[in-house]
């Protein structure tokens, strides 16, 4: 029955967002309401498979929430908690979305994942409350995804909830003039899980490699609920975008292939021209912001047909945009690449030189100055800056390439030189 | 982000006396010290693991070319104080937090409840790289 189990996962993850939102949103109390769902999901996991399917299956996560979450009261012995409870819920409640409630209904996973990336929260703790409120992933499954026990994970999310509570946030959409600045948090911690997972997409971190499909799952999820908004639709644009190249991203070793060297036939069409038609849409609203520039970036070289025929000058145009706006001395080191492509290497050197004071101690800094110096033919010059970089580096599989990079500069520095 | 906190069977800060000459209420009163700390370091979400390595008496060097049979020392080293006594793998949301619970480890109970001042090397896990936004 592997198909019946894998059947009802997809169906408890899609039904998840809004089981909790009936349950939040009828009873007032996030915390407890997300406990209880996770509940009914666990007990659902188990019983769908095995009995078959209820004909009204959000109905019966409700349901069941409901009772947990009346028991939990009851054994807390908490009656005033109960009274408050029995006067806005009551088990003889509509089994499913109350009719009239649709409009509701499609803002619960959107007022819930303004709950879950809440400004108080750390992204460390946002990421996770966002994966099991929202994504429907079980505790057990975030604490595989980030590598840490279970009980751990159990206490950041319930940390975050106490959090959440201490903040007071009511479970509605966030007024109008705060909902921009909100959005920004919610983005930022989707971008933020969509790098966690694609930053260690193969080898022994496959598991984790599922998080960047979640972050996609969750940034259509919110896409769909603001289809007019052109960040939203540009984080979209970008993960599809970024994630059309995972196949070629890495060797048969797991190593790291820079975007340069990787085999452009295995990147995934049908990413790219979805995550392309997105990003034009978004772009043509005039509005253009952070992620869309990104995602614009990621779309060029999509579409380029190898990387020295890439439009670089296009790309040049979009860094300047994008520093223009962030003010990001990260984005320098980008652009500065771009101009080196377009205008030599020394170009590039001159533009690294202008940040060499705010990120000369970043390993980037380094690996960008190593990158360029390479163009220019400084061999010896450029394998220092490497292992500077890889000294640097917190990421295992960019220390393998960055060493292996310096070393092959020695050997042909040596070779040249002999 | 990840930091192993490790701590070797060097020398507690000046004037601690090595914990075979503590007094077992001391004793006591440190390895509670540990467990607190691990409990409240389990209820922030942060804490990966922590564990105690056995004594230097029962580690083993091992030594190998590859092809013949490994050349095997056994302890105890004359510098064992540099070998490894414990770590804790914690995961936290900034390196200044991993320095914090740092001080606190450093700042175990010894003798008489005054802190040993162990020096904790403070060391971070290779993980994902840091976005550019």
């Amino acid at each position: 029955m592997a198909t019946g189990a894998t059947a009802t996962e997809g169906l408890l993850r899609e039904l998840a967002p809004r089981a909790l939102g009936a349950v939040a949103r009828r009873s007032g109390d996030f915390a407890a309401a997300e406990d209880a769902v996770q509940e009914a999901l666990l007990a659902a996991a188990t019983r769908w498979p095995a009995d078959g399917t209820p004909d009204n299956p959000l109905g019966w996560l409700i349901r069941v929430a409901a009772r947990r979450l009346t028991d939990e009261y009851r054994s807390e012995d908490a009656r005033r908690r109960r009274e408050v409870l029995a006067a806005s819920w009551s088990l003889s409640a509509p089994a499913g979305p109350v009719p009239g409630e649709d409009d509701a209904a499609s803002d619960d996973t959107l007022i819930l994942m303004f709950m879950c990336c809440h400004p108080s929260l750390t992204p460390g703790s946002a990421i996770p409350l966002t994966l099991r409120a929202v994504g429907g992933l079980t505790t057990r499954e975030i604490a595989a995804a980030f590598l840490v026990p279970e009980p751990t994970m159990a206490q950041r999310v319930s940390r975050a909830k106490a959090t959440l509570k201490a903040s007071g946030e009511p479970f509605t959409l966030p007024p109008p003039a705060q909902r921009a600045g909100r959005l920004r948090s919610v983005l930022h911690v989707l971008y933020l899980l969509f790098n966690e997972g694609y930053a260690s997409s193969s080898g022994p971190d496959l598991a984790r490699s599922d998080l960047s499909g979640e972050a996609i799952r969750l940034a259509r999820a919110l896409h769909a609920s603001l289809p007019r908004h052109p960040e939203v639709t540009g984080l979209l644009a970008l993960m599809l975008l970024t994630d059309a190249r995972r196949p070629a991203r890495t060797g048969p070793g797991g190593e790291l292939i820079p975007l340069a060297e990787q085999q452009r036939s295995r990147w995934d069409r049908a990413l790219i021209t979805e995550g392309t038609s997105l990003i034009t849409g978004a772009l043509r609203q005039g509005e253009p912001g952070e992620y869309q520039l990104q995602a614009a970036i990621a779309a060029v070289h999509d579409q380029a047909p190898s990387h020295a025929g890439t439009d670089w000058a296009q790309i040049l145009s979009l860094y300047e945009l994008l520093e223009r706006m962030t003010g990001n001395p990260m984005v320098t080191l980008n652009r500065a690449v771009a101009e080196a492509m377009v205008a030599g290497p020394e170009a590039g050197l001159a533009r690294l030189h202008g940040v060499r004071g705010r990120l000369g101690g970043h390993h980037r800094f380094h690996a960008v100055r190593g990158h360029l110096l390479e163009m220019a033919g400084d061999g010896a010059g450029a394998a220092a800056e490497l292992r500077t970089a890889a000294a640097g580096t917190a990421n295992l599989r960019e220390q393998h390439y960055l060493t292996a990079k310096a070393a092959s500069l020695g050997a042909s520095g040596t070779g040249g030189a002999g | 982000m990840r930091f192993m906190l490790l701590q070797n069977y060097g020398p507690a800060g000046p004037g601690c006396p090595p914990m075979t000459d503590w007094s077992p209420a001391d004793i006591r009163v440190h390895i509670e010290f540990q467990q607190v700390l691990n409990r409240e370091l389990l209820g922030r979400g942060e804490l990966v693991d922590a564990q105690g390595l056995a004594g230097p008496e029962q580690a083993r060097l091992v030594v190998s070319d590859g092809t013949g049979a490994p050349v095997i020392t056994d302890g105890p080293f004359p510098e064992s104080k540099e070998l490894l006594a414990g770590y804790r793998l914690v995961d936290v949301d900034t390196p200044a937090r991993a320095i914090e619970i740092a001080a606190q480890v450093s700042a175990a109970p010894g003798p008489g409840g005054v802190p040993i001042r162990q020096p904790i090397e403070v060391r971070q896990v290779l993980s994902a790289p840091d976005p550019d936004l």
